[in-house]
């Protein structure tokens, strides 16, 4: 046996690719999905990697890679396959030519995403097989299992992760890359152009190959009776759960009888019928949506799940244990009142000047999906409403249309470059075409800043680390009808209040391109004099709080009992940013004297 | 799942909690063990507060420590431990570095730190085990040790010896910072 090593459920679905002998993968990043593709990229050598610019883009390359005979693997966070849905619809009619596996990465708990949306009821949806790893070694494991049951029934297959499985880290065992040949490409209008007349066949042989499908998943080593003789109430249970949650059920029931479903749809309900025989009571365990519990009860097959369960937030073996049996952890107590801690705008974030400025001018301000999210928080409150990606721009031009040209010339859509190239630049086209007085702001930092710096069309990197075109905003907007295009520095607040307030007056669809990169792309190179705060000059007028500067606190009072700044040395980002020298009225913050 | 050890580990982003994570769970690895850690974030870089759970053991099931069940709290940070209390055991030991980082609502002036966070923690917990971690990795070297300097003083607490944590360390750290944080390691262990 091969020595073992620490990976995360993503490093284990990249490692899963690359020995499943995976030739292309694509993706979007998103959290907790981003990893994968970050992992991939390591076997550059023999997968061919890219970032597409939203997840739809994404499957329409990885389904063509599947067409000309490639292994492919496409990744996303839960709501990336709300984008893709499209072309997945289609491609479970189609069926593929080298395997294709979706790999969903869901958000149980919401830690970094606007819905707890459970991407299970996508294959039942899609009509493609449902896999569901459990840890780090499954998850390597079922990728392959996916190539190989994509290719012998030829469909995609989606391979759906969670949070708890992408970010925790499990031992591995790996193996060898298996070398397959890209298959041959032989053009197929009939099965892969889904018009009406083919696509009515099509429906027919998906039907047919779920049942195939049904019979595997009976069989499959995927889905497991792991004995156990355990009873609560007099009654022998048996657990029947699948994902991480079956890990929670474990650790809180270690001697009970499960059915672990490993391949959960097509469902294998004569499996699940002849395990439910073999106990007193079937209980099922699983994070949101009962889902395995419907096709239970479709089948009357008596179950407890969510009857007990909580459907929303995720699980942990503490909940599970305490739905059934009503036991209590023993704790120490909880910690009273605190402070609380949000998450920050970082100091030197290129975000904050144009924030200070709006809400300074009380401009209407829809927001969008990314680190400049956090614009809604006190003191710069720049965001009244956030959907999805690329919704801030639709949002503000429907204000308008609700409220009138007036609210509209008043109103300003936030979204980052790699946002926009997401899902906003239709909505930009949008805006122009019907007539719009609503102004768009691209946040540019130059990358896709909130998952951790992934490149995208408008950095002119890929994700091989090649140099490529760049996509220039300002001749996209000419090009699609913006009447009044402006380019701001991130950092000037005096060039951004003048075109501010310029757009308060100006009529028509308007584009500001705010230009300034992500502060934490540079500082390791950054050579920082901090700035400081003159106490004798600072008369605690306030000015510099209301940047939400994590770098600037309260330090000391003034005569009349005003707080007045101080700046912390350590978080400061000098000469970089100053915003807060151009904002403090005496003059009282400057570089600090070396 | 009582032979299974695990180790909450909390404090605030860019403090190295999660290179202190993936020491631990080397140092784990090379004992032998089963081992999950699992790490949630928070939506900033920076700032926000960040939490990993490590556990260990001949065959752990989940990766997340529940309420009540560390054995162990790591904490970077003061108010960190004390807002994470609830997932200590009964019994079980919480090591403190002794670093206060205000959040956004204190440097904002709309909230004080509490001043009494040791003697909070100490009412729950029975005892608190507070290092001056920022203070003993200056003194090794560079304060960005100071994560290695509180796997010194946890290590007091766990089945490891110094061959399998140097081990861990040097598998984990760049080569040229190995022999700093052998030192950050033996002050922060001889520090309890």
């Amino acid at each position: 046996m091969s020595e073992k090593v620490l990976l995360s459920g993503n490093e284990a679905v990249a490692r899963g690719a690359f020995e499943a002998g995976v030739h292309v993968a694509t993706a979007y990043p998103g959290t907790p999905s981003t990893e994968i593709l970050e992992n991939v990229v390591k076997y550059k050598e023999h997968i061919y990697c890219e970032w597409a610019p939203n997840e739809k883009v994404a499957v329409e390359v990885g389904q063509g890679a599947s067409f000309g005979g490639a292994r492919t693997i496409t990744a996303m966070k839960h709501v990336g396959v709300n984008v893709a849905a499209d072309p997945m619809f289609s491609f479970a009619y189609t069926g593929v030519n080298g395997g294709f596996v979706l790999i969903t990465a869901d958000d149980p708990g919401m830690h970094s995403s606007q819905n707890e949306q459970d991407n299970r009821r996508y294959a039942q949806f899609m009509k493609i097989p449902l896999l569901e790893p459990t840890t780090s070694q499954e998850t390597k494991d079922y990728v392959k299992e996916g190539i190989e049951i994509s290719e012998e029934f030829n469909t995609p297959v989606l391979l759906r992760m969670s949070t708890r499985l992408c970010h925790s880290l499990g031992l591995v065992e790996l193996k060898e890359r298996e070398e397959v040949p890209v298959k041959n490409y032989v053009p197929d209008p009939k099965n892969r152009v889904v018009i009406p007349a083919h696509a009515k066949l099509l429906h027919v042989a998906l039907e047919k190959r779920l049942k195939h499908l049904k019979e595997y998943a009976e069989n499959s080593r995927m889905n497991r009776i792991i004995d156990g003789d355990w009873t609560f109430d007099g009654k022998k249970i048996g657990i029947i759960s699948s994902g991480i949650s079956f890990q929670y059920a474990r650790e809180a029931f270690p001697e009970a009888k499960f059915l672990k479903l490993g391949m959960s749809f097509p469902f294998p309900i004569d499996l699940a019928k002849k395990f439910a025989d073999s106990v007193d009571e079937v209980w099922v365990v699983e994070e949101n949506e009962p889902f395995i519990e419907e096709q239970l009860v479709f089948a009357g097959i008596p179950c407890i799940g969510k009857a007990k369960i909580p459907l929303c937030n995720e699980l942990s073996q503490t909940i599970v244990r305490k739905a059934f049996t009503e036991e209590e952890p023993a704790t120490v107590g909880v910690s009273g009142d605190l402070p609380p801690r949000p998450p920050v705008l970082c100091p030197g974030c290129p975000h904050r000047g144009i924030f200070y400025v709006a809400h300074k001018l009380k401009f209407t301000a829809t927001t969008d999906i990314g680190c400049y999210t956090l614009g809604i928080m006190p003191p710069l409150e720049c965001g009244e409403t956030c959907i999805c990606m690329g919704a801030s721009i639709g949002n503000a031009l429907g204000l308008e249309k609700a409220r009138g040209k007036d609210f509209g010339k008043n109103t300003i859509a936030f979204i980052g470059d790699s946002t926009f190239v997401h899902s906003g630049m239709t909505g930009l086209a949008n805006a122009a075409y019907n007539k719009s007085n609503i102004t768009t702001a691209i946040l540019d930092n130059s990358i896709t800043a909130m998952t951790g710096h992934q490149e995208h069309p408008g950095t002119g990197i890929t994700l091989m680390g090649e140099e490529t075109t760049k996509l220039d905003y300002g001749k996209l907007a000419e090009a699609v009808g913006i009447e009044h295009i402006f380019y701001t520095d991130a950092f000037d607040i005096e060039q951004l209040t003048e075109v501010l307030k310029k757009i308060k007056e100006l009529d028509g669809s308007k584009l500001i391109v705010n230009q300034g990169r992500c502060i934490l792309l540079d500082i390791k190179k950054l050579k920082i004099i901090p700035f400081e705060v003159d106490p004798e000059k600072c008369i605690g007028c306030g000015m510099c709080f209301k940047l939400g500067c994590p770098a600037i606190s309260v330090g000391g009072k003034t005569e009349k009992g005003q707080n007045k700044s101080t700046i912390d040395p350590i978080f400061c980002v000098g000469e970089s940013c100053g915003l807060c020298s151009q904002v403090c009225p005496t003059d009282a913050i400057s570089l600090a004297k070396k | 799942m009582n032979d299974v050890f695990s180790v909450f580990i909390t404090g605030v982003g860019g403090q190295g909690i999660l290179l202190a994570s993936k020491v631990l769970s080397e140092v784990a690895r090379i004992s032998g063990a089963d081992i999950k850690k699992s790490e949630i974030h928070g939506m900033a870089q920076r700032g926000g507060s960040v939490v990993g759970h490590v556990k260990f053991g001949p065959k752990v099931h989940s990766p997340i420590i529940a309420d009540g069940e560390a054995d162990v709290i790591l904490a970077f940070e003061k108010m960190e431990a004390l807002r994470h209390i609830a997932a200590l055991k009964p019994g079980g030991k919480v090591i403190v570095n002794e670093q206060e980082i205000p959040p956004a609502p204190v440097t904002a002036g709309l909230m004080e730190y509490p001043g009494d966070i040791i003697d909070r923690i100490k009412a729950l917990a029975g005892e608190a085990v507070t290092i001056p971690g920022n203070e003993l990795a200056k003194q090794a070297g560079t304060i960005r040790a100071t994560n290695i300097v509180l796997l010194g003083a946890l290590s007091n607490y766990l089945p490891f010896d110094d061959g399998q944590w140097h081990e861990a360390i040097e598998n984990c750290v760049p080569q040229k910072f190995v022999d700093m944080n052998l030192k950050a390691f033996a002050m922060g262990k001889g520090a309890v």
